[in-house]
């Protein structure tokens, strides 16, 4: 494993450690991040982990350039893959229907499934968070069964509800709060990802495993869950 | 806490309550928010005397924002000049000054820049979120009810202090100049830098971009002679602030403080703090340079410009 430093800002180093999206990178990403947090203390602003880098945000009043580099490049010496197996398990109920999920038809089609079939494969994948980021506890996660890769919409909702689960090529995500978004959406989930992230406490973080459980339409609102339908365009 | 409360009579188009950014959650997808023009933002607190990044209100255009206090108030205004009046009196900005019980502070519109801020003694009251008071519409963050809307017609601000620590006045040499024409914005390369044709990376610095319509606190897009880059998009990677990204159509899009944490568009670098501040300044139409300038040069006048307020 040879990281790799390139400058991303005055104040910001960019850490590249894979070319591709695979769910082994996780097993170094997240040793990086604990070794990154560890050598810079209190002279890291803000550190962010994606799928193959670690964007690292330093005080330039404490660290210069140079010093921040090598920093870097130290603590990253003897880095050594972390078991991903304890990664936390999380299981987030869903209650699939068009009504919700207005691409749960579409996708279906365009894979030559039933929507039965697609919400089975769809749960059927413990599937490993890669980024938090777009939004406040917004999981990046996958790999999505790639019969059911689907690309993003060509024209993205203005308005997809909080709980909207989606699907975009071969990742899958639940947005944590009203916002706008190009993901075709399958159904929703109650879980209110948004207020755990507000509190600082993200239900999942890079490394977990996400499964989706299909639930009902009266579990769904058992749960407190909100059954407005999302438009097909909006 | 303060006697004195304002209150807001009519809402311009956006008033947001700032402090210095967001830190530190950047990892749960949380952007950094605070105020745009950082270093208004900072004058302003220090003609009063408080800590620099203690919390105020950026205000964006004026639109008639009509605030009317209950009591007599020593506040400052920094930043823009968005043409502001006590009652009927003209109020320049970078200065200290008094709002007697009844008046009103209006801003009206741009005359020079396009963010004001004004400060309170101690700061404003408001609540904290993740360690800020930031406000954030996108992520419904931060704000006086914690939902990210801007300043809403009826809202009372109330300050921490009841007497500012100092009256100060901004020396005449040190106030900043509102971008007109031709301002200029360091840039350190890096990133996909080296992903772009080398007549592209000519371009960057030898063409005037003219700022867009099309720019807010996320984002700023900036229009010019394409850009090219040989890569289409990449796997997305967190983003710093100040970032030059590229989407295909070659036209820049400098990333600002409401940004995405991560984001898949290749980028050219990443232009200075202190760019960043000067381009949150800009009108659509003006005329920008970029500039080439090292990690180490760009830390270098930072610390200068930071040494300022010592």
């Amino acid at each position: 494993m040879k990281p790799r430093l390139e400058t991303a800002a005055m104040d910001a180093l960019t850490v590249r450690l894979f070319d591709t999206i695979d769910e082994g990178n996780m097993a170094w990403i997240i040793p990086a991040d604990t070794a990154l947090r560890h050598a810079f203390g209190n002279a890291l602003i803000d550190l962010i982990p994606s799928y193959t880098t670690l964007l690292v945000h330093y005080d330039c009043r404490q660290l210069g350039f140079v010093e921040a580099t090598a920093l870097a490049r130290n603590a990253l010496n003897d880095l050594q893959p972390a078991d991903i197996q304890n990664g936390q398990l999380h299981e987030i109920p869903v209650w699939y229907d068009a009504s919700v999920g207005p691409e749960l038809a579409p996708v279906a089609k365009r894979a030559g499934l039933s929507v039965e079939q697609l919400i089975t494969r769809h749960c059927g994948h413990d599937y490993c968070v890669f980024a938090l980021g777009f939004a406040p506890g917004y999981g990046f996660m996958g790999l999505v069964d790639e019969a059911l890769a689907t690309p993003r919409l060509t024209t993205p909702r203005q308005r997809v509800a909080a709980g909207s689960v989606g699907i975009a090529d071969r990742q899958t995500a639940i947005y944590p709060l009203l916002s706008p978004g190009g993901w075709n959406i399958l159904g929703r989930t109650a879980v209110p990802l948004f207020e755990y992230a507000k509190r600082g406490e993200p239900l999942f973080r890079p490394g977990d495993k996400v499964r989706f459980k299909a639930i009902s339409k009266a579990e769904f609102e058992a749960a407190g869950g909100d059954i407005t339908p999302l438009a097909e365009r909006s | 806490m303060s006697t004195a409360t304002l209150s807001v009579k009519q809402a311009g188009p956006l008033a947001l309550i700032q402090d210095g950014g967001r830190f530190g959650v950047g990892h749960l997808g949380v952007t950094q928010s605070g105020a745009a023009d950082w270093i208004s933002f900072y004058w302003a607190n220090w003609l009063l005397g408080n800590p620099l990044d203690s919390t105020a209100l950026e205000i964006v255009l004026g639109g008639n924002l009509t605030l009317e206090a209950s009591h007599d108030a020593c506040l400052a205004l920094a930043g823009a000049d968005l043409d502001a009046r006590i009652d009927d009196h003209p109020l320049a900005p970078n200065t200290c000054f008094t709002l007697k019980a009844g008046q009103r502070l209006i801003f009206r519109q741009p005359r020079a820049g396009l963010r004001a801020y004004l400060a309170f003694p101690g700061g404003l009251k408001a609540p904290e979120v993740l360690g800020s008071r930031a406000c954030t519409a996108r992520e419904q963050l931060g704000g006086l009810h914690e939902d990210g809307k801007p300043l809403q017609t009826g809202d009372q601000l109330v300050w921490l202090s009841e007497k500012p620590q100092a009256v100060r006045q901004l020396p005449e040499a040190l106030v900043p100049a509102m971008p007109a024409q031709h301002c200029t914005l360091p840039l350190v390369l890096g990133s996909q830098a080296a992903h772009f044709a080398g007549r592209s990376l000519y371009q960057v610095f030898n063409q005037p971009w003219k700022v867009d319509q099309r720019a807010d606190r996320m984002g700023v897009r900036l229009t010019g002679q394409a850009l090219n880059s040989r890569l289409g998009g990449i796997i997305s990677e967190g983003i710093p602030l100040g970032a030059v990204q590229i989407p295909p159509d070659g036209q820049p899009i400098v990333l600002m403080n409401d940004r995405q944490t991560i984001g898949g568009y290749p980028r050219i670098g990443a232009i200075t703090p202190s760019a960043c501040a000067r381009l949150s300044q800009c009108l659509p139409g003006t005329e920008v340079w970029l500039q080439p300038v090292s990690a180490t040069q760009a830390q270098v006048d930072h610390r200068k410009q930071l040494a300022v307020w010592r």
